[in-house]
């Protein structure tokens, strides 16, 4: 533990790059563990506030780690969770690249993969209830959520409208 | 690996490449990876893009940025991969830090705050409908559906440090597929 943010951010986030199985949003609930739980940073319903702006963002989903940054410490700290956040894991792939060719077919390789799989998924389930349980304060605002994933899983209507929609009726006082 | 079909790209062409793929997507953006790598600019085939991204998810880490950076070193080195990535992150974050500047600034206004609210709302519910996709896809064995509850409720429940969950479920989950892998 250290008394700058800055450099907890960096601890935190370049220690989570590293174990950040299944990418960076199935590592939602570890992020809400130290922001929140551990640190304190901002309350589970702010956390919700900046996913839900880093999805109505255009480009890589890992950037709510930016948001996070901003909340706790400004532009630099926006800065210090991206780069903890892309780098180590960039070096480690960078490295590995060269030499995939020697075990990508590899025996253990397959079952590590296969093996992840199913954490990946549990660790995604985890991410959507506590995102949920922490953005949603009301009965309209749990059902909101509901449809919506219906919606998602039964059409091909674009998220983004979905998102608009969500906001229409935010602002309406709906939810 | 066969040859690409292209000439290598230059690290200028890496950035503008992956710029591209960083300002398309919304709430992911590998399927525009692959429409730019494989369709627009052919610096992959398809059986090599699959390649990449198998490597890719294997690894830890934001997958999109590995993928930049194995493409990128792959045509160019270190530098290829630094522009690569680079391409891919600078729009996206100066959009998230004006976003994170406009909450900061105005997330209090009651017209703005209810606004958010809904759109949280509907946040959750993409979220929740990928998690019931990727559950639905990839749990087809009892083992699957243990290991992945397992670690469910390790993080989101008993909420217990990542890597102590991962520490225990993930060799579990291995040694349960080490028979039907070859």
């Amino acid at each position: 533990m250290t008394d700058s943010p800055l450099a907890q951010l960096a601890v935190d986030f370049g220690l989570l790059s590293l174990i950040a199985v299944g990418g960076g949003i199935a590592v939602l609930p570890e992020m809400q563990r130290i922001v929140v739980d551990t640190h304190g940073w901002m309350t589970a319903a702010t956390f919700a506030d900046l996913f839900a702006l880093a999805q109505a963002a255009p480009g890589p989903n890992v950037l709510v780690v930016s948001l996070l940054g901003w909340q706790v410490a400004g532009l630099a700290g926006a800065a210090v969770t991206t780069v903890a956040m892309t780098v180590p894991s960039s070096l480690l792939t960078f490295g590995i690249a060269r030499v995939w060719e020697r075990f990508r077919d590899a025996r253990w390789r397959k079952a590590i993969q296969r093996g992840l799989a199913p954490v990946t998924i549990g660790l995604m389930l985890g991410a959507a209830y506590l995102i949920t349980r922490a953005a949603d304060e009301s009965a309209a605002a749990y059902v909101l959520t509901g449809l919506t994933a219906a919606v998602v899983l039964t059409t091909n209507v674009h998220p983004l409208w979905l998102i608009a929609f969500g906001g229409v009726l935010g602002l309406l006082g709906v939810v | 690996m066969t040859e690409p079909a292209a000439p290598p790209p230059t690290p200028r062409e890496l950035f503008a490449g992956f710029f591209g793929i960083g300002v398309s997507g919304f709430g992911g953006v590998l399927p525009w990876a692959r429409r730019m790598l494989v369709e627009e600019r052919r610096w992959l085939d398809p059986d090599e893009f699959t390649d990449v991204l198998s490597l890719c998810q294997f690894l830890p880490g934001p997958n999109i940025v590995n993928v930049a950076v194995t493409v990128g070193s792959r045509f160019r080195g270190a530098r290829g991969a630094l522009a690569a990535v680079a391409g891919l992150m600078a729009a996206p974050f100066a959009i998230v830090v004006a976003l994170g500047a406009l909450y900061t600034t105005y997330g209090s206004v009651p017209a703005i705050e209810a606004t958010i609210r809904g759109v949280s709302a509907a946040a959750a519910g993409l979220l929740v409908a990928t998690a019931l996709k990727m559950a639905r896809s990839g749990l087809t064995r009892w083992s699957a559906v243990i290991i992945a509850a397992a670690a469910f409720g390790g993080t989101a429940l008993a909420r217990f440090p990542l890597v102590a969950v991962l520490a225990v479920v993930a060799p579990l989950s291995v040694a349960a597929v080490w028979r039907s892998v070859r």
